[in-house]
């Protein structure tokens, strides 16, 4: 009776281990089915053509997206300028002032960003930027994509800053280092690997963002680098062609997902890479 | 008599309603080693945070009575200044996990921003990792990370990292607690040297330690200075009744 109770346990334990392992497993099988179905429809329109060459108007072959390549690469250059200063202020204050009214108003703030949908931003960009502005223009995509940056920045900065210990802080004001140096010139150093891992992570989140550009950013045909009009990107080149009846261009869009994906990937990538590698051991 | 570098008078110190130092008064001799010595929660640390003004980074901590560097009263100097002049060396060693041994022993002088010219900076560095003992172990490796080192590297390497602002007096927090018998050796041979170039403020639970190594030797009890004498004195024939109760090890 004793021996088949344990048995009986022993064979739950094993029921349950396996369970586990399995849906672990079919959590990863989406991200493969993507790539691999990005890469089997995109691979063949990749080449060198592809990513250098400007769209050619519809009706003539070939052509490509290096003006979706060069607008991601400026539209999240300059959300990063937009985001970057204000998020890292604002985690730092929060790690700084555990309590407080104000700490805890900003918390709440930066936490209820996060659950904001995209389009919605999108459309507040709009009313902030284009219609003071009259016009589409890649700024006013930066502001909406840099306020959806703002709460990933914010968070890992905070995060990352909570866990320096407090020794450090103290050896630093102990030799008679103001409190602004002390949080600049060793706290920060001690967290960079946290903070620009929760940057990168904000960019790849942003990168693939279509909804706050289509009223923003706007998209276009021609090579621009001036942030005051419209600018394309790849997710609104995806968007823009996918929903096209041609078929050429149904497969220049699966060939920019793919540029994209890798994009994205290699982010992540390498913000795993620089929290591993610039970790600081105290 | 010279004059005393610290005169702390009446000192009172308190965090929120709890008073933790009760009217301490005491001269701390120039080159000379002092130790404070008492029970757990005897308000040893917070006497020496309040000399550098570490306390008050603590919220709703408050401060009444004196304390005199040099005849100057340390609470009405920025404690940044003060911090500057008196120099302290933690429980747990805590050089700065980015920065390289010689970055560290400059620290003092890089994150305030004060500009020395290479040969200043090398002979700085050279002479406080010398002082501390540590140089002829690093001197071929000064620009690894002084996380590398083992613990009681990291502490002579705080020591240095003090030293090298060439302050009045140096305050060591228990500074053997969190280090092996060997390396406590080390850094107690080496406080016993460093008293000819600074005046030296040790807080330490362990009586021995402060029998070996001090000149003077103060025992609190429950925040108040009970005794303050030269240390073999205060060993050998204590004046008051619990100072030979803790030092008998009948509480403490």
């Amino acid at each position: 009776m004793n021996k088949d109770g344990v048995t009986f346990r022993l064979a739950k334990d094993r029921i349950f281990k396996g369970l586990v392992i399995l849906f672990s497993f079919l959590s990863g099988i989406p991200l493969i089915i993507i790539l691999y179905y990005i890469t089997s429809k995109g691979i063949s329109s990749i080449n060198w053509d592809f990513i250098i060459n400007l769209p050619k108007p519809v009706g003539e072959i070939g052509g490509g997206i290096s003006n979706a390549i060069i607008g991601t690469l400026i539209l999240v250059l300059v959300s990063c300028i937009l985001a970057v200063p204000l998020g890292i202020s604002a985690g730092i204050y929060l790690s700084e002032t555990r309590k407080g009214k104000i700490a805890y108003v900003v918390r709440l703030c930066v936490e209820g960003l996060q659950g904001i949908p995209s389009i919605v931003i999108g459309i507040i960009a709009y009313a902030w930027v284009v219609v003071p502005m009259k016009t589409p223009s890649a700024i006013s995509g930066s502001v909406a994509l840099a306020i959806m940056m703002l709460p990933v920045i914010v968070r890992s900065t905070e995060e990352t800053l909570k866990l320096m210990p407090n020794s450090l802080r103290e050896a630093s004001l102990a030799l008679g280092v103001p409190y602004f140096r002390t949080i600049l010139k060793v706290i920060l150093p001690a967290g960079l690997s946290g903070i620009v891992t929760g940057i990168l992570l904000s960019v790849a989140r942003i990168a693939g963002e279509t909804a706050p550009l289509l009223f923003t950013a706007f998209g276009g045909n021609f090579m621009n680098a001036n942030i005051f009009k419209p600018m394309s990107s790849l997710p609104l080149l995806i968007f823009n062609y996918a929903t096209s009846p041609y078929s050429e261009l149904i497969s220049f869009a699966w060939g920019a997902s793919f540029v994209l994906a890798v994009l994205v990937l290699s982010l992540n990538i390498i913000a795993k890479l620089v929290a591993k590698k610039w970790k600081v051991q105290f | 008599m010279e004059s005393p570098v610290l005169k702390i008078e009446d000192f009172c110190a308190f965090f929120g309603a709890n008073q933790v130092l009760k009217n301490v008064s005491v001269e701390i001799t120039r080159n000379k080693v002092t130790a404070v010595m008492g029970p757990s929660g005897c308000g040893k640390t917070t006497l020496i945070r309040c000399v550098n003004r570490m306390h008050e980074l603590t919220p709703n901590a408050k401060v009444s009575g004196k304390m005199l560097l040099l005849n100057e009263d340390i609470y009405s100097i920025n404690p940044i200044v003060v911090r500057r002049k008196i120099g302290m060396v933690f429980q747990r060693p805590n050089p700065f996990p980015t920065m390289s041994i010689y970055d560290n022993v400059i620290s003092g002088y890089k994150l305030n921003g004060i500009k020395l010219n290479k040969s200043e900076q090398e002979s700085i560095v050279e002479e406080s990792l010398k002082k501390s003992g540590l140089w002829n172990e690093v001197k071929d490796s000064l620009h690894r990370k002084g996380t590398f080192l083992s613990g009681g590297q990291q502490q002579r390497l705080c020591i240095a990292r003090a030293l090298a602002m060439k302050p009045e007096i140096i305050l060591l927090d228990e500074p053997t607690s969190a280090l092996d018998p060997k390396a406590s050796n080390h850094i107690e041979e080496l406080i016993t040297e460093l008293e000819q170039y600074v005046t030296i403020l040790i807080v330490t639970h362990n009586t021995a330690q402060a029998a070996r190594i001090s000149d003077f030797t103060a025992f609190m009890y429950l925040g108040e200075l009970i005794e303050f004498g030269p240390t073999e004195k205060l060993f050998t024939v204590p004046e008051d009744k619990r100072t030979e109760e803790y030092l008998t090890g009948k509480f403490g």
